[in-house]
């Protein structure tokens, strides 16, 4: 999904079109940058809590100094080092430092966690948390991405080629505002709960998506090329869905507006014919929360 | 030796003692203050320089929720308090998490890197006192106490419409005993109990279902038992509508009750030296006074009512009030005040949780956040420090946030410094909404605290004020040795330069407890065992025989045993009983 690339390779029946533009999601990336290569050294059991990871406290290190950071793993902490081969000294600044891990990084959580700037490249997948209130800077994820990723994420872009999977770009545990902004861009399919309590930023699917994706979401745009189970949009307040697919069960709580052919958010235009539903009336009278549905694919709403 | 430490050439503000910047040195022996260390004993002592620096007593913060149901309630409910505000562990203290609801040992180390010493829980229900008592056995450094809700029990609204008093006192006395607590708190008077039927009551003289008795009747009643007991604290009073537009009236209404009623503390106790009378001079004791003075009928057209009450207050001898202000940002509301948190429901949508406790009232608990942005929120604001600025006499007033319903205490140091400096103030107005400059008078105020007018608002008043100025709120001989030092030159205090007096607020450069030096620049360096005190209440024992029988009689409505209903003295820390209505 890149500039004026049109996304129409997916399975789904849908003929839906989209044209999406990036805004400059991952900021300046200034010439040259400098390449720490993380390669994993072993198997890890528990998992590793790694918000170390990122460009920001790579920068103006050696790769000695990288691997001296300590990372923690239940209750200790140990040196980067003894999980990681560290090869490659981190750029003057986080925006010229590009991260890139090699190996499965399953079990390594919070990869990227609040990064302003720079890229972190994962020829793998990633684990929890991946990018989780990220401000800046880009992630890209060769495989898949475990669950939370892009939580309450602020600004950028993360990119993830395989599939994701639940509370993508959500809300932590007991509150509803998630996402503000950024870019979340999913190749695969992704789980449950998308975008719940979504303020703003957009994310984009191009498979499926399965429970209460948007729940609670306030603003910002989710587009799902693929199906949704059930719950869409459940609790909405503000913001916009585009669903291309089939939507399996239809929540309750929305009324039918009028007929559409075509979505524009921001720099983003989705071509098609829509349905246009506002919603979720079945918490506020007062809702604002708009959702699109493809027509050809959901012929009985 | 541990507990005796020697602090010197400290610019010294001790109120009860009229000491106003004073260069001078501090003794503590044993952890008491004494007049002076032998030689002998200065060799052993710990030596403290800290010239050009504020001296004050222990802060002391006489309403705060820091224990008990609804607070755990308010920490289980809300794990997006805790994810962001955490503390390792070190070789000495705990870990621990959250910001508006602190674990109870985070709490305990939050409250000492800011100077205080002494925290009062503000609201037990009687059934959930030895929760209440876990907690406060379990946070550290604090010495503690707290006040029981008795606005909505049962057996106080039957016996006060049967208009036996007696009986109701010596309720009041055995219940003090068998909790373990310290005062009385009176929360939406006949009120609450109206909420057990989806219902409230609104105005002073309209009378609760069932028991057929009016705000009016309970608040005079209680505040009967409270003089003829001769209880260390006034009434503590919650009073009627609270956060409701157009409140004040019923709350200038209430405190006009008890116009003319003459406190009478009688404690057996060893007083501190002090210049100043140390007993209490009030007979109520006005809560978080801010969510009570709003004028106005809708949140569309309210405005602060602070003026009025204020004025009416500065009249008047016999009220004190805390503020409960709110310095904006995350808050976490809770109250025995249940119907209140319904409201708040309403307003805001957030998940919230109220609780009936069975015979005796209710409770609630709601997440919050206060918007710069927000007019009502910025309104409060305001309100919040003309509580604290337009009452005259500091003697009258405590700073509060009614933590965490304002926001939580670590946001002190916002406050002190707003009410010291109007350079600071007005940074706030010009980022917050207008409402806050248009709808209170706090624009035209130029008033600026001093830093003897804080140590009596953070110390000396609030010690005072609950009956523990015989050991706490002074640096008099015989008190507590409790005392903060803040990082503040008085010679160079430049009220302009409030980033300085934030930060020396936020760190205390040492906090002594008992002679120990507990905290140095807000970090915790040891952790000596603390206190818990409560109000052992003589009652005559056939007094106490005959209201028994009736409590025993309808204690079968409750849902545990009358055996299991006491707390026993295990569940605190170093109990220590106040003895009172002793008879000479």
């Amino acid at each position: 999904m890149t500039e004026g690339v049109l996304i129409d390779k997916n399975k789904s029946d849908s003929k839906l079109e989209a044209v999406i533009k990036p805004e400059s999601f991952t900021g300046k990336v200034s010439g040259e940058m400098a390449e720490v290569t993380l390669i994993l050294k072993k198997e890890i059991d528990i998992k590793l809590e790694a918000d170390v990871i990122t460009p920001d406290s790579f920068a103006g290190k050696s790769a000695q100094e990288i691997g001296n950071l300590s990372i923690w793993q239940g209750p200790k902490t140990y040196p980067l080092s003894e999980f990681f081969e560290v090869i490659g000294n981190g750029g003057s600044s986080a925006a010229e430092t590009l991260i890139r891990i090699k190996g499965d990084a399953m079990r390594i959580k919070r990869i990227g966690e609040s990064m302003s700037a720079g890229k972190i490249e994962i020829e793998g997948s990633a684990g929890m948390h991946l990018g989780t209130g990220m401000k800046g800077g880009e992630i890209v994820v060769s495989g898949d991405a475990d669950s939370w990723a892009g939580m309450e994420m602020i600004g950028g872009l993360l990119h993830i080629k395989g599939n994701a999977g639940d509370h993508v770009g959500c809300a932590y545990r007991g509150k509803w505002h998630g996402m503000k902004g950024g870019r979340i861009v999913i190749e695969g399919s992704v789980r449950h709960q998308l975008g719940g309590g979504m303020d703003g930023g957009e994310i984009l699917v191009e498979g499926n998506v399965e429970s209460f994706c948007g729940i609670r979401q306030n603003g910002g745009l989710i587009f799902v090329k693929g199906n949704a189970l059930r719950g869409l949009g459940a609790e909405m307040a503000g913001g916009t869905i585009v669903v291309g697919g089939k939507i399996e069960r239809f929540s309750p709580g929305f009324e039918f507006v009028s007929m559409e052919n075509s979505v524009k958010f921001g720099e983003t235009e989705f071509i098609g014919e829509f349905k246009k539903f506002t919603g979720d009336y079945a918490i506020s009278k007062r809702a604002k929360g708009a959702l699109y549905v493809a027509v050809d694919t959901n012929p009985e709403l | 030796m541990a507990g005796t430490i020697a602090i010197k050439n400290g610019y010294v503000f001790d109120p009860l003692n009229e000491m106003n910047g004073e260069i001078m040195d501090i003794f503590i022996k044993d952890g008491k203050v004494v007049r002076e260390l032998s030689a002998a004993e200065l060799k052993d002592a710990k030596v403290i320089d800290v010239s050009g620096m504020t001296v004050m007593p222990g802060g002391v913060d006489s309403h705060s929720h820091v224990a008990g149901a609804k607070v755990n309630a308010g920490r289980s409910m809300r794990p997006e308090d805790h994810y962001k505000a955490n503390i390792q562990k070190t070789s000495l203290t705990h870990s621990g998490s959250g910001y508006t609801v602190p674990s109870v040992y985070k709490q305990g180390y939050d409250y000492t890197a800011m100077g205080y010493t002494t925290v009062f829980e503000a609201a037990i229900p009687p059934l959930e006192a030895r929760h209440t008592h876990e907690e406060m056995r379990a946070t550290p450094l604090l010495d503690m106490g707290g006040y029981l809700i008795l606005g909505n029990n049962f057996f106080l609204m039957r016996y006060l419409h049967n208009g036996d008093i007696e009986k109701a006192a010596a309720y009041v006395a055995w219940m003090m005993k068998t909790h373990k607590a310290y005062g009385i708190k009176c929360v939406n008077p006949a009120g609450v109990e109206n909420w057990g039927w989806g219902k409230n009551i609104h105005s002073l003289d309209e009378a609760n279902i069932h028991f057929e008795i009016t705000p009016r009747e309970t608040i005079k009643g209680l505040s009967e038992i409270n003089e003829s007991l001769g209880m260390p604290i006034p009434l503590h009073l919650h009073a009627n509508n609270l956060g409701h537009p157009g409140c004040y009236g019923i709350t200038k209404d209430s405190l006009k009750i008890l116009d003319g009623v003459k406190p009478k503390q009688n404690m057996d106790v060893e007083w501190a030296e002090t210049k100043m009378d140390p007993s209490r001079e009030r007979s109520v004791y006005l809560a978080h006074m801010m969510f009570n003075s709003f004028a106005g009928t809708t949140w569309g057209d309210c405005e602060s009512g602070v003026k009025d009450i204020a004025e009416y207050i500065n009249n008047k001898d016999h009220v004190v009030i805390d503020s409960g202000c709110t310095p904006f940002g995350e808050a976490t509301v809770m109250t025995g005040d249940g119907p209140a948190i319904q409201d708040m429901y309403k307003l805001t949508g957030n998940k919230w949780s109220n609780t009936d406790v069975e015979m005796e009232g209710g409770s609630g608990v709601i997440p919050f956040t206060y918007f710069k942005s927000n007019p009502v929120h910025s309104l409060q604001w305001a309100m919040g420090l003309e509580c604290l600025l337009l009452i005259n006499d500091p003697w009258k007033t405590i700073l509060t946030t009614d933590s965490p319903n304002g926001g939580p205490f670590t946001k002190y140091p916002e406050v002190m410094t707003w009410v010291m400096s109007e350079a600071f103030r007005k940074q706030t107005f010009s980022e917050c909404h207008k409402w806050a400059n248009d709808r209170s008078e706090l624009g035209g105020i130029n008033r600026e605290l001093s830093l003897y007018d804080l140590a009596v608002l953070t110390r000396a008043n609030p010690a005072r004020t609950i009956g523990m100025a015989h050991r706490k709120g002074s640096l008099g001989v015989g008190a507590d040795g409790d005392v903060t030092v803040y990082n503040i030159n008085p010679q160079q205090l430049d009220t302009n330069n409030y980033e300085a007096l934030l930060q020396a607020f936020r760190k205390a450069e040492y906090t002594v407890k008992g002679g120990e030096i507990v905290s140095v620049q807000g970090e915790i360096v040891s952790l000596p065992e603390k206190r818990t005190y409560y109000s052992e209440v003589h009652v005559e024992n056939e007094r106490e025989k005959e209201m028994l029988i009736d409590v025993k009689e309808w204690f079968r409505y409750y849902t545990l045993g009358f055996a299991n209903y006491p707390t026993p003295e295990k569940y605190l820390q170093n109990p220590t009983p106040i003895k009172v209505n002793i008879v000479r």
